[in-house]
């Protein structure tokens, strides 16, 4: 729809620029937190304005520890949440082209049996099955492991489907110009499965990547030890510490920090994203 | 350069469906054969058993004197262009070609030599080779799949409806590279193709297929002057051969073209046939203009198409208005409404059995 009327243009524009207000203006109050002292967050009105305490406040959180904690600032904590979410990114996608691979292009017994199995787990989330699965991850000793945090994450009926639909609009000519060519199961796969589904590998990145950093739930149940701790969690922790009112400055830059790696892919993977979403043409 | 040998070649689905009921054919070293016939008729999936690509429910299939039934398509010798190209779209030109050489496993050096000798053959610009599929025209595509299928050095080429998603001019264009092609490479070709004029020009030698059944294999002059069977008649030769619906007389000795007018059959004449239905074949171009001729049928015209170097001309005769279409050579003045005095003679005719629709030897 291509319409050159500046009435529309300017409603569209209007539209637009609140919808930005509305998703930036808590960022925004949480930048400004993040550079103010203890001192002035405990005052009211509390400021919209930045302050000038932002790299005494970076360094606090980042190396020093926080009041309330133990004297170690969340660095690692950052480098958890990133080694989750690149693990449950890269572990669903892995899983899912496979098992999308299976179903489409293989026929073995009871093959829509197990697609539908795959597909009845949509119904069960990590929540739902928290006890059993915390009962299999303590008996396999994964507490407390980077294993424990991602693997009961890592299976994805939703990313099965998603590739089962990319691979059906694949071209069955395809397969068998690979075939005459001489490629077996696995290099069809490697060589022309994964690059022609580029985009939607990228688009599905993107959205498990962030899914895999916001993790609350099952972090805080399968980590005891601080070693784990993942950022978000932190978070929580922070505003739960001690009797005393939070340090909203430190919570508040510890959040900023935590939002920042989800905005860096998103920013990063933006175009691939789109196309992936978008794009049908094979 | 092998031959291909089909013995009794059928396919059943696994729904149960029988595609292919037994072809026999032995295709020589270096024939081109054409399969031809109707959208439906089961060209591709015989041509997909030769390829490998569906599996051989019955009989034997031998490529080169070795049995290939169980083979996979890799292993068969063969190369295949497929209607749609089925080119790898992230791959370059280049790299299209050349993957089947590296799961080969031949030298870097040797793919690239094979790489750009099909390219020169092909016409392909060093500059195309670096494309994407996708950033090239119809007929390039074309070429690209074939370039693919050369640099196999297969025993046997296999073409799927290669040319049907072109435009007509580049069609014919094509027909004819595909055609010297062959010929300079001298390798066994099959080629399945719904289009008769694709399959007359190119084919050594066509099959005949109707519904998994082969009705005839011959030499395109052959299927042209003596069809075995009403469908071959019909299906080879354009405008399509007309048929009337007739009887031999009660003696046996003529054809009933029309009321009160018989065309003597001569030698013999066909005396089991005496008095039984018919059917009477002619081609459009086979009617002449018979002015003032006693035997000749009144045309009434009812359409006339003027194709510049022929005349089509559309009409009917008879009291049950028989459809017929007469092909003449130049331009021929007439208009619907009109009545053309046309006459069948004795050798252009071919007879069918009415029941079996099988050619009736004169
Ligand atoms: N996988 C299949 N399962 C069942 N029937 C099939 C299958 N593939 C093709 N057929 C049927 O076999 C017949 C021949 O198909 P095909 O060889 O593709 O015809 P053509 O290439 O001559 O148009 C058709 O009637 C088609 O419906
Ligand atoms: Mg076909």
């Amino acid at each position: 729809m291509i319409e050159n009327r500046p009435f529309l243009t300017f409603m569209a524009h209007t539209v637009l620029i609140l919808g930005v207000i509305v998703v930036a203006f808590p960022l925004w109050l949480t930048f400004v937190a993040a550079s103010h002292d203890a001192v002035r967050m405990s005052e009211l009105p509390l400021p919209i304005w930045p302050g000038t305490h932002f790299f005494e406040n970076l360094d606090v959180v980042l190396n020093k520890g926080l009041w309330g904690g133990d004297g170690v600032g969340v660095s690692y904590m950052l480098v958890n949440s990133m080694i989750m979410a690149l693990m449950i990114a890269f572990g669903k996608i892995s899983i899912s082209l496979l098992s999308a691979f299976a179903i489409v292009y293989f026929r073995f017994p009871f093959r829509m049996g197990f697609f539908w199995m795959i597909f009845i787990t949509l119904m069960l989330p990590v929540e739902v099955r928290i006890l059993p699965t915390f009962e299999v991850v303590a008996n396999l000793g994964m507490l407390d492991t980077y294993w424990g945090l991602t693997v009961p994450l890592i299976a994805s009926a939703t990313a099965t489907f998603m590739f089962r639909q990319v691979f059906l609009t694949i071209p069955d000519e395809l397969l068998e110009a690979a075939r005459i060519d001489g490629a077996g199961p696995i290099r069809f796969f490697i060589d022309i499965l994964i690059p022609m589904s580029r985009t939607n590998i990228a688009a599905l990145f993107v959205i498990l990547f962030i899914y895999g950093w916001n993790q609350y739930l099952w972090p805080l149940l399968v980590t005891t030890d601080q070693d784990m701790y993942t950022i978000v969690m932190q978070i929580g922790r922070m505003l739960e510490a001690g009797e005393s009112v939070p340090q909203w400055h430190l919570v508040m830059m510890t959040t900023l920090l935590s939002v920042l790696p989800p905005v860096a892919v998103v920013v990063f993977m933006q175009r691939l994203f789109v196309q992936g979403l978008t794009e049908t043409e094979k | 350069m092998a031959s291909v040998k089909l013995d009794n070649i059928q396919k059943t689905y696994p729904n149960g469906f029988k595609a292919i009921h037994g072809v026999d054919v032995d295709v020589q070293d270096g024939e081109f054969l054409v399969l031809v016939g109707p959208s439906g008729c089961g060209k591709s999936t015989l041509l997909r058993m030769i390829a490998g690509l569906e599996t051989v429910t019955g009989g034997e299939l031998e490529i080169g004197d070795k049995v290939v039934n169980d083979l996979e398509p890799s292993k068969r010798d063969i190369a295949m262009v497929f209607q749609n190209y089925a080119l790898y779209p992230h791959m370059t030109v280049y790299n299209n070609m050349a993957y089947g050489l590296k799961i080969m496993g031949l030298s870097k050096s040797e793919i690239d030599e094979r790489v750009k000798n099909a390219a020169g053959i092909l016409e392909l610009t060093d500059e195309q080779l670096t494309r994407k599929p996708r950033e090239l025209s119809g007929g390039q595509r074309q070429r690209v799949a074939m370039g693919r299928a050369i640099v196999r050095k297969p025993s046997v080429f296999l073409f799927d409806e290669p040319l049907s998603n072109l435009d007509a001019k580049l069609r014919v264009q094509m027909r004819v590279e595909i055609k010297r092609l062959q010929e300079s490479l001298g390798i066994t070709s099959i080629y399945v193709t719904h289009d008769q004029v694709e399959a007359m020009t190119l084919g050594h030698r066509l099959m005949v297929l109707n519904s998994g059944v082969v009705e005839q294999l011959g030499t395109p002059i052959e299927l042209y002057e003596r069809p075995a069977s009403l469908f071959v008649a019909e299906f080879i030769g354009s405008p399509a051969m007309n048929i009337l619906d007739t009887k031999i007389s009660e003696d046996g000795e003529s054809v009933d073209i029309a009321t009160n007018i018989g065309l003597a059959l001569g030698n013999g004449g066909l005396p089991d046939y005496a008095g039984k239905k018919v059917k009477l074949g002619v081609r459009p171009e086979h009617l002449q203009l018979a002015e003032g001729s006693e035997n000749s049928l009144p045309l009434t015209v009812t359409l006339v198409e003027h194709l510049g170097a022929d005349t089509l001309v559309h009409g009917h005769f008879g009291e049950d208005e028989t459809d017929m279409t007469v092909r003449r050579s130049g331009t021929l003045k007439t208009v619907p409404g009109d009545k053309l005095p046309i006459s069948i003679t004795r050798e252009n005719i071919h007879l069918f059995d009415a029941e079996t629709s099988r050619r009736i030897d004169l």
